[in-house]
């Protein structure tokens, strides 16, 4: 087993995607999402460079790296925050017009996202949190306030399991927990019946126990046929939840390695090797 | 992270109550210090007079920094609107000069408050220095078109534009309070049930997570300006129909009071969150003051000083009866006044 995790392309060698076995038995165009040749540069620096990744229908991609490594930038350009510098992109088979993409057509592509700490205005009354960016609008844009609590309120009690404890809709959002708050989050993901959702680093500033129901609500995640894209630093979580791992560094991927191919602790033998390698290479 | 909920948190539910407090506290005080003054209609009458034109800019304003961002520019449109208003009636021989000068004036604060969008939005310059730059240039603008002259429209008054906002109903009530009482109102409604709005406090409140829930943020702070700027018109327009005249300098005193209405009001500088019935009665605070505190016949040397206590008392009543502050607001005076003992010591 080691053997094959030394095998894996590192950045000497100049990993090649032919190269790489995953997936390979999925037929082709059965990805929630697919990356073809990516790349983003931010002026003149390269955030990234060459990706191609993938993810399929109902899988659990774990996306790994160290800060700086581009997963933030991956994500942005998959959620429509901002356009790729070239590339091509596809969202649920559908090739997508990489120059009308937004955070709104990606919403109607169906994928959603969670961020650490931006997914929520903290002042702001939960049910416009639910809604925010796409209103249930009266003629002439006001807003349908009633119908906006009444779905929040359903959300909150059937998807998220509030109960009770004092926070309704009208609460505001300071008021909640990190855990509660991500749960929020993720739970107007799974109503607005996202098919891809994107939890970006969702844990890092929770509790165990709150991390752990976070990690529950991956799980349903996964029961409910959706895909999703993991990224975190704890590799402890990403290793029990994601079906596949793939890890970046400076602006490409280097590896993508299935979970039945590794363990957790030859994940993180690996991780910590290709980080001394890097080490390594920088000194020399 | 359950906090303690403050006994008085049912009253934060009601937008603008301490404010109102404070008003009615106000009128308190004025009716048993200045009873004659303030037992007659007239000063009523009077104030439903003057402080719209304040009372406007402040209800825009409270938009701009409800969504994190400042206005210093509006003294200026006011200033510019009314000459707008003034020169086209004035020059055009006709019986629409008034409208057409009403609307231009308009389309003048619009097209400040447009290019204070662009800059700040467009071009990234924060808010507050953009805005500064324009009060001067736009200020300068209107005194150049002006030749520093002011520009006489007595024959205004008989006009149907004069009737309609700033005539009196029943020969009593300035039609200009009732205009501000519904731009009050329509604007509550655009900030607290339209999307406009919730867009408005989203973007004050993290425009990075509006940006990724999929607002325009830059379109936004530019319509947001814009409709500021037609708004501080609004504010012209009401004073010059008003005193039958436009001077240079008109507005230049517009500035303080009116940030100043909206931050009694209750509206956090750090933006997010935004009281229009309180900066309506923030308005009425401020306006009611000066001429108040002259009418009680103590010396009007007091006045700047009694508008502080009553701005900081205010003030500090918002940030109390605001969601969980209370209980700790409460202690905190307990500890002030009994400090709080170890029990060994007093056994």
């Amino acid at each position: 087993m080691s053997k094959k995790v030394k095998d894996l392309p590192s950045r000497a060698k100049k990993p090649s995607i032919k190269e790489r076995p995953y997936m390979a038995d999925a037929p082709l165009g059965h990805y929630a999402l697919r990356m073809i040749n990516i790349e983003k540069y931010f002026g003149l620096v390269c955030a990234l460079k060459n990706i191609n990744f993938e993810v399929g229908h109902n899988e659990i991609v774990g996306l790994i790296g160290d800060n700086g490594a581009g997963k933030s930038t991956m994500v942005k350009i998959l959620t429509g925050v901002f356009p790729p510098t070239s590339g091509e992109l596809y969202v649920a088979g559908q090739k997508v017009n990489l120059h009308t993409y937004n955070v709104k057509r990606a919403h109607a592509h169906g994928v959603e996202t969670v961020y650490q700490d931006r997914s929520l205005g903290e002042k702001q009354v939960l049910w416009r949190n639910f809604f925010i960016g796409r209103e249930i609008t009266l003629p002439f844009g006001f807003l349908d306030v009633k119908k906006e609590k009444e779905i929040a309120n359903e959300i909150m009690v059937n998807t998220i399991g509030f109960r009770g404890k004092g926070i309704t809709v009208d609460s505001s959002v300071k008021l909640l927990s990190g855990g509660e708050r991500q749960g929020v989050a993720i739970g107007r993901a799974m109503h607005f019946e996202a098919d891809l959702i994107i939890l970006d680093e969702p844990t890092a500033a929770l509790s165990l126990k709150e991390v752990r129901k976070v990690i529950n609500f991956v799980h349903k995640i996964k029961e409910g046929g959706k895909a999703c894209i993991y990224i975190s630093h704890d590799i402890q979580d990403v290793y029990e939840i994601s079906d596949r791992f793939v890890i970046m560094d400076r602006g490409v991927i280097v590896a993508s390695i299935v979970k039945k191919d590794i363990t957790l602790k030859e994940l993180d033998k690996f991780l910590l090797e290709y980080s001394h390698g890097m080490k390594d290479m920088a000194e020399s | 992270m359950k906090q303690k909920r403050s006994p008085l948190a049912f009253l934060a539910r009601i937008e603008g109550l301490p404010v109102f407090a404070v008003l009615v506290a106000l009128y308190a005080v004025l009716l048993i210090t200045a009873t004659n003054v303030f037992t007659g209609y007239r000063i009523y009458m009077s104030f439903l007079q003057t402080i719209p034109p304040v009372l406007v800019c402040g209800l825009g304003l409270t938009l701009v920094i409800t969504a994190g961002e400042i206005d210093l520019s509006f003294p200026a449109v006011v200033a510019l609107s009314g000459f707008v208003f003034a020169w086209v009636f004035k020059n055009f021989n006709s019986p629409w000069a008034a409208w057409a000068g009403f609307i231009l004036a308009l389309a003048a604060g619009a097209l400040v408050g447009y290019v204070n969008g662009l800059l700040v939005a467009r071009i990234g310059v924060p808010s507050i220095m953009a805005t500064l730059a324009a009060q001067f240039f736009w200020y300068g603008v209107t005194v150049l078109l002006a030749n520093g002259l002011q520009l006489n429209i007595k024959e205004v008054i008989p006009n149907i534009v004069h009737t309609i906002f700033v005539g009196r109903i029943g020969g009593i009530v300035p039609c200009q309070a009732i205009w501000a009482l519904v731009l009050a109102v329509f604007l509550w409604f655009i900030l607290n049930r339209h999307k406009f709005g919730e867009e408005i406090m989203f973007i004050g409140d993290n425009a990075e997570v509006a940006r990724v829930m999929g607002i325009n943020v830059e379109a936004t702070r530019i319509k947001l300006f814009t409709v500021h700027g037609m708004i501080a018109a609004f504010a012209g327009l009401l004073l010059t129909l008003e005193i039958n005249v436009f001077f240079p300098t008109q507005g230049a005193g517009f500035l303080l009071p009116a940030m100043a209405t909206v931050f009694i009001g209750g509206t956090s500088i750090a933006g997010g969150l935004g009281s229009i019935a309180g900066t309506f009665f923030g308005a009425y605070i401020i306006g009611s003051l000066e001429a108040g505190i002259v009418a009680t016949t103590i010396s009007g040397y007091w006045v700047q000083l009694i508008e502080g206590l009553v701005m900081g008392a205010s003030v500090v009543l918002n940030v109390v009866i605001s969601e969980g502050h209370g209980a700790t607001f409460v202690n905190r005076v307990r500890g002030w006044v009994r400090p709080v003992r170890s029990p060994e010591r007093e056994r």
